[in-house]
């Protein structure tokens, strides 16, 4: 599946690894169980690491692990499930993370806007998840009134001019 | 009163066609139904029992005659010729067609308005005291705080695919007319042991199927950190409320879930982390900026008593009532805030045409009166009215049918739209406010029984606040039947308390029956100086329930 990134399709460099399957060579992303499980032989390969969280779990279990980490995988299990939005934001300001976040399910065109601007860089959608909606997106609204972890000027900053 | 600016009007301008584009992807079939409904519900439009309803936003309940007029033109040309103001103060199109909406919306625009989060797990259109800005008990005004949260909240990046609705609630009075202990967060202005204004933030209020007062979560938010503190109880919830079932969602459920010294400590962390990166520290400029927005008229010195308001008072009878039951004292002497009832005896609570929106605009401009509140009571307010001008406004109201004298009395019911137009509603809730208004239409028996505030709503979601009316009514479906279930003792006040339940309801046949045996009962056995709530929490629900089922026993012998 090719996912979005930099507002162009990309290659997904990372493959997914099930619980219970073998890892392959190179990049790879598993479950916060097995990145628990198996955190020492995980971090100690040589190839960039993933982890895919789950909608009720919170970054913070990855604690300081984060900052060894290529990809946060996010997880929506449904578009109306909007704790992702929260968990993005908590990357990027409480950890300070920098690396890829993914967004990973039945999320909508019309969440991508504010997905951006909590710290998503990176969309594994459906089929109407495109380069093209997402640009279209990211123009209808102009403006913003929220300071979020984008760094986009927000109306106040602007009326301050 | 608030007027956008370049950025502001362009934000909604933007916001229209943003919501224009995803009708016409719904029209063209791009998005489900399913898909379609959370995006509709965040601009504010339903899919009821007949037709849709578009509820727009009045923020904080003020509006400008220009603003009443256009929402009175919208009704005419795109419904049926009125609107229904509902308890969260906004007002509600019940017949619009969906391929109208972007055009209505385009309209309201050019009046600086829109329908944005009046609905929708999001945060909800902010409310206020009603007397806002006019009140002499009040701090300051909480509308420059409303629309600051306003701006806040709007497509919030964080906070728009909430686990549930969020509603907030700004208060500056000791006595609370915007019933904040019922919001999911209510924000009351206070001054602390220095003197210092801020802010009493408490949350986990809510009514529906399971109701809670709020819970103070913090006892002195300083000015400058209020945003930071909002966005700390809203992160908590958006990260650990629940999300499995649908009744258990909102922030009351998780505040009562994990306990109030809990939330607190969770709120707290992430408040000392937002404060300490400072991305939303509110300067006093900003403050003192939009609170500009918000001075009040130039009151002119007019020395009490007002010679022509006393003389029409002695004169006539009908104006002397009004007076003593829509007036409330105004900071300036030689001012009133006045009540204009929308509970005529047997209409419709919180209707009115748009002829009656258009003369109450065209009175607006007569008299100098920049701005109308909606009250969550379903009335409309003028907040600066010069006492001389009193009775020509009253003989205005009384043409149009707007000078019901009934405000805070037995008649001034709160009711949702129920079944009559609600998809979510068990049974009818307005026949029955107007059939119990009808029974006590009698002005001499109101003033006798007092304050006495009834509530009603036609289904568990509790629209119409039954939960904290001193008389709550709420509709039932049993096997088929409406039934009509009474609980005493609520109160949406300073007093904030959850109405008793009675016991098994009744059908709509005997409902206003029962009430009135309620209210009688109390007459009989109110000691001096009580109202029926005050009544009710000294003697108990034993007496009331005593006489309620009168009918139900006759029935059964």
């Amino acid at each position: 599946m090719p996912l979005i990134k930099n507002g162009d399709w990309a290659d997904d460099e990372f493959a997914t690894v099930a619980d219970d399957a073998a890892l392959p060579e190179g990049a790879v992303i598993v479950s916060l169980a097995r990145f628990e499980k198996e955190r020492a032989a995980l971090l100690a390969r040589n190839a960039r690491l993933g982890v895919h969280l789950a909608a009720p779990q919170s970054p913070e279990a990855l604690g300081e692990d984060v900052h060894r980490l290529s990809v946060v995988v996010l997880d929506f299990p449904a578009f109306k499930d909007g704790r992702a939005f929260s968990w993005a934001r908590l990357l990027r300001t409480r950890l300070g993370y920098t690396g890829e976040i993914r967004a990973h399910g039945a999320f909508l065109v019309d969440q991508l806007a504010h997905m951006m601007r909590v710290g998503f860089t990176a969309f594994d959608g459906d089929a109407r998840i495109t380069p093209q909606a997402l640009a279209s997106a990211l123009g209808e609204i102009s403006y913003r009134y929220q300071p979020a972890p984008d760094g986009q000027k927000t109306i106040r900053q602007l009326r301050a001019r | 009163m608030y007027r956008y600016d370049e950025f502001d009007a362009r934000f909604v301008a933007e916001r229209v066609e943003q919501f224009a584009g995803q009708v016409a992807r719904r029209l063209a079939g791009e998005l489900s139904e399913d898909e379609f409904k959370p995006l509709r519900l965040m601009n504010g439009l339903y899919l009821q029992l007949h037709a849709y309803m578009l509820r727009i936003a009045v923020p904080y309940g003020t509006l400008a005659p220009r603003q009443l007029r256009k929402l009175a033109d919208v009704a005419r040309r795109f419904d049926k010729g009125y609107g229904h103001f509902t308890t969260r103060t906004n007002m509600q199109l019940n017949w619009p067609r969906l391929a109208d909406v972007p055009a209505i919306l385009r309209e309201l625009a050019t009046v600086e308005m829109h329908a944005i989060q009046t609905s929708g797990n999001c945060i909800r259109n902010v409310t206020a005291d009603h007397f806002a800005g006019a009140t002499p008990e009040e701090i300051e005004d909480p509308r420059p705080l409303c629309e600051i949260i306003r701006q806040w909240s709007s497509l919030h990046p964080e906070f728009t695919f909430l686990a549930r609705k969020f509603k907030i609630a700004v208060g500056a009075t000791v006595h609370d007319r915007a019933a904040l202990l019922y919001h999911d967060m209510a924000v009351e202005i206070v001054k602390n042991a220095e003197g210092r204004t801020g802010y009493r933030v408490s949350a986990g209020g809510g009514m529906g199927r399971t109701p809670y007062i709020a819970q103070l979560m913090c006892e002195f938010v300083e000015r400058e950190d209020i945003l930071a503190y909002l966005e700390a109880v809203l992160r908590v919830y958006n990260q650990d409320s629940r999300r499995d079932n649908i009744h258990k969602q909102r922030i009351k459920i998780l505040v009562n879930a994990i306990g109030a010294e809990e939330m607190r400590r969770r709120v707290a962390r992430e408040f000392e982390e937002i404060k300490a990166q400072g991305y939303l520290r509110l300067p006093q400029e900003e403050l003192d900026r939009i609170a500009a927005y918000f001075a009040p008229p130039k009151f002119e010195p007019i020395a009490e008593p007002v010679a022509e308001y006393e003389a029409a008072r002695t004169k006539d009878k009908r104006f002397a009532d009004w007076c003593a039951h829509n007036l409330a004292a105004h900071r300036a002497p030689g001012y009133a805030i006045a009540t204009i009832s929308l509970k005529p005896i047997g209409g419709v609570p919180g209707d009115c045409t748009s002829e009656q929106m258009e003369a109450i605009a065209d009175l607006m401009d007569a008299f100098g009166l920049a701005e109308i509140r909606v009250s969550h009571e379903q009335n409309l307010v003028l907040p600066h009215v010069k006492k001389r001008d009193l009775p020509a406004i009253f003989a205005r109201l009384s043409e149009l049918g707007l000078a019901t004298p009934n405000a805070g009395l037995v008649t001034d019911i709160i009711c949702c739209p129920g079944l009559d137009y609600c998809d979510l509603a068990n049974a009818r809730s307005i026949p029955i406010a107007q059939k119990i208004a009808g029974r006590f239409a009698d002005l001499k028996r109101q003033e006798e029984i007092g304050e006495l505030k009834i509530k009603m709503s036609g289904c568990i979601n509790a629209c119409g606040h039954h939960h904290a009316g001193h008389i709550g009514i709420l509709g039932v479906d049993k096997k088929g039947v409406e039934h009509y279930q009474l609980q005493l003792g609520g109160s949406g006040a300073e007093d904030a308390a959850i109405g008793e339940i009675m016991g098994p309801g009744f059908t709509a046949k005997e409902i206003t029956d029962a009430v009135e045996r309620v209210v009688d009962e109390y007459l009989r056995l109110r000691q001096p100086g009580e109202r029926f709530l005050d009544t009710y929490r000294r003697v108990g629900m034993e007496p009331f329930k005593n006489v309620a089922y009168l009918e139900q026993l006759h029935a059964a012998y």
